[in-house]
């Protein structure tokens, strides 16, 4: 039987990892995702041969995620927005290095100290790569507490499948609100055996080393086309929700959070006598851009709406291909959207 | 006649990288001396810094992995948590250490985490051509103190040992220095006793060891030797900081 | 009895090894290495006691001592 518990979305991401077999826990009190380093406290310190540690910064912390994971351990680490910045350096390094891990960031209004309320505004740093030279996170983007725990077991195993750190985008709405969820069954003998890498005990075979760089620029770019083979076997990993698509009036793109709003929005535009479609990306990286294609034809005008700037929608543009008129609503510094904004900027774009 | 010295089977055949003079070769021996002393070669993992000493992982005959720059008591930490059984050693210098490194060391000195710290005090950046470094002495002249370390502006050397001591935590803290055989038989007994104090599961260890650097200090290999006795080691005196477990 | 070996290419020419020999035997080579360092080199095998003082002080682990 499946336990169906209501718990609130940081602890369901907790309960996921655990439940997938995490066991190592190194993070940093920040809001609004305080309550995941403390539901790791309170679990991993009462598992046998597990670890948790709160480290001195968020910086240290991915660095320990590093030696977690060089070490062959299923490790996680979770923070907010400006944690997630101290990070960069330490994520380079394991992507360089091919190393499976899983970061959470529950992202915060920004920049600079920004806000604690829930947004958006990270999507360029996680997907483009917010650390230094060419490599990129899987991405994926919950827009449901059981879609929290969910994707937080997807992103161990795409992570251990491609030996890159893969992260969870939620924000500090999904983090904080409470939802039933439900976790599956799940095989913790299925985790691949990270024995023909890992470090560890040397006896009867060679040393092994990880050396995330190459004085010979050469050997180093031999590295950045592995990475790259990489990235492209990725692509098939892309997931993209479609909703509503069979002729709609106009097409909305939104992701995580806001897509649930769009969701609202589209129940209140049948009301009206709008038919609107939504395309919900899954995965930020690797990017569902097929499906954008695929489905921009299908309406006149295209929306695209996050609690940022728009950084999203450059990569929807860069998928329509000019073949549609797109524009872009947002709010930010932590400004939630509403289902009925949504609306009058929809009715707005059909006048 | 047997032979009675030889170079230490936990380290590779590759020639060190390091200058002429440079004490990092006598120190990889003294580690590697210790790991085959202990018989723990085969089952430790090293942690390379960024800095001269990056080059470890060609000359340590164990598991090693290259941390970001002053990072590396945080790599350990994520390292020795998962295999609490491994040896963990991390080699790092007084750039990645003592400057942007000073909250990974201090905090994994204060959690005692059991891993070995070698760190190499060498009074300047090394690697990147002879700037200073928290452990430049005062008038020192270096690239980035050209008029010598000015304490109103630059404040004074760090001195690690003594920092870490006053922590509460558990460990083992010593200086030691290579200048004379005398000198290195003490070194290698601390080194000894540091990875010891890990494989008995104290805690944190820590030695310091006073290193040359002939070329950014501008001296010959011999002068080098004498500045270091003259000048740091009065700045920084040798001997054992702390043993509490 | 005793000797030492000193491994020619290996040697950078730091010389060290010539300053903590008890006997004053350890000198530096007129010839070039490979690297073109003076290489060190023993002099007077007979007075060597096989105390590794230049063994231990070689930052190039260059020294093998026999006794």
């Amino acid at each position: 039987m499946v336990d169906r518990l209501l718990m609130r979305g940081n602890e369901a991401i907790g309960e996921a990892a655990i439940h997938a077999g995490c066991r190592y826990y190194f993070g940093y009190p920040i809001t609004p995702q305080s309550e995941l380093i403390a539901y790791m406290a309170k679990r991993l310190l009462k598992i046998e041969g597990a670890t948790f540690v709160q480290s001195e910064s968020e910086l240290a912390a991915i660095n320990m995620v590093y030696g977690a994971a060089a070490a062959g351990g299923r490790v996680m680490t979770s923070s907010s927005s400006p944690g997630i910045s101290l990070k960069q350096e330490g994520i380079s390094y394991i992507t360089c290095a091919e190393l499976p891990c899983v970061i959470v960031n529950i992202m915060r209004g920004g920049p600079g100290l920004g806000s604690i309320q829930p947004a958006q505004g990270d999507y360029f740093q996680a997907t483009k790569g917010g650390g230094h030279g060419d490599y990129h996170l899987i991405v994926l983007a919950p827009s449901t507490v059981q879609e929290l725990a969910d994707l937080t077991i997807k992103a161990f195993d795409l992570s251990d499948k491609y030996r890159n750190p893969a992260m969870i985008l939620g924000d500090g709405l999904l983090g904080q609100m409470m939802e039933p969820v439900e976790f599956k069954e799940y095989d913790i003998n299925s985790i691949p055996s990270k024995e023909s890498w890992a470090l560890g005990s040397s006896h009867g075979r060679e040393a092994r080393t990880i050396v995330p760089f190459n004085l010979d620029a050469g050997e180093m770019e031999k590295i950045n086309n592995r990475l790259k083979q990489k990235y492209i076997d990725m692509q098939k990993e892309a997931e993209c929700e479609v909703v509503n698509m069979d002729n709609p009036d106009i097409i909305v793109v939104a992701y995580g959070i806001v897509a649930r709003i769009v969701k609202t929005a589209i129940q209140k535009a049948k009301k009206d006598g709008i038919n609107i479609g939504l395309l919900r990306p899954i995965t930020l990286y690797p990017f569902p851009s097929a499906v954008i294609r695929e489905n921009v034809h299908k309406a006149k005008k295209i929306l695209v709406t996050e609690m940022s700037m728009g950084q999203m929608v450059e990569d929807v543009e860069l998928a329509a291909c000019g073949k549609a008129e797109i524009s872009f609503y947002g709010r930010t510094g932590g400004v939630v959207i509403s289902p009925v904004e949504i609306l009058e900027e929809v009715k707005k774009l059909l006048k | 006649m047997k032979k009675v010295f030889e170079k230490p089977k936990s380290l590779t055949d590759v020639p060190f990288t390091y200058c002429p003079g440079c004490h990092h070769g006598i120190i990889h021996r003294l580690v590697a001396e210790a790991l085959d002393d202990l018989g723990i070669a085969k089952d430790t993992i090293g942690v390379a810094p960024v800095g001269c000493a990056v080059l470890a992982y060609l000359f340590f005959d164990c598991d090693i992995i290259v941390a970001a720059h002053g990072r590396a008591p945080a790599t350990a930490t994520g390292l020795k948590r998962v295999k609490p059984d491994n040896i963990v050693f991390t080699y790092q210098g007084d750039g990645d250490l003592a400057s942007i490194g000073t909250a990974e060391i201090v905090h994994a000195a204060n959690r005692s985490e059991k891993i070995t710290v070698i760190f190499v005090n060498n009074a300047v950046y090394g690697m990147t051509g002879g700037q200073m470094a928290p452990t430049t002495l005062e008038g020192q002249i270096t690239q980035t103190s050209p008029y010598g370390r000015d304490p109103k502006t630059m404040g004074m050397p760090i001195r690690v040992c003594e920092l870490l001591s006053t922590l509460n935590s558990p460990g083992y803290i010593a200086r030691v220095a290579l200048t004379k055989p005398a000198y290195i038989v003490k070194a290698k007994k601390a080194i000894k006793k540091a990875f010891q104090f890990q494989i008995d599961g104290k805690g944190f260890s820590l030695v310091e060891v006073l290193s040359t650097c002939p070329t950014n200090w501008g001296l010959s290999p011999k002068e080098s030797n004498e500045w270091l006795e003259q000048k740091m080691i009065p700045y920084y005196p040798l001997g054992e900081f702390k043993e509490v477990f | 009895m005793a000797k030492v070996i000193i491994d020619r290419e290996r040697c950078k020419g730091c010389e060290l090894c010539t300053l903590v020999c008890p006997h004053k035997i350890i000198v530096m080579s007129k010839l070039f290495n490979q690297k073109s360092y003076h290489p060190a080199e023993q002099i007077d095998p007979e007075k060597c006691t096989g105390c590794a003082f230049c063994a231990m002080t070689c930052p190039e682990v260059a020294i093998e001592v026999y006794k």
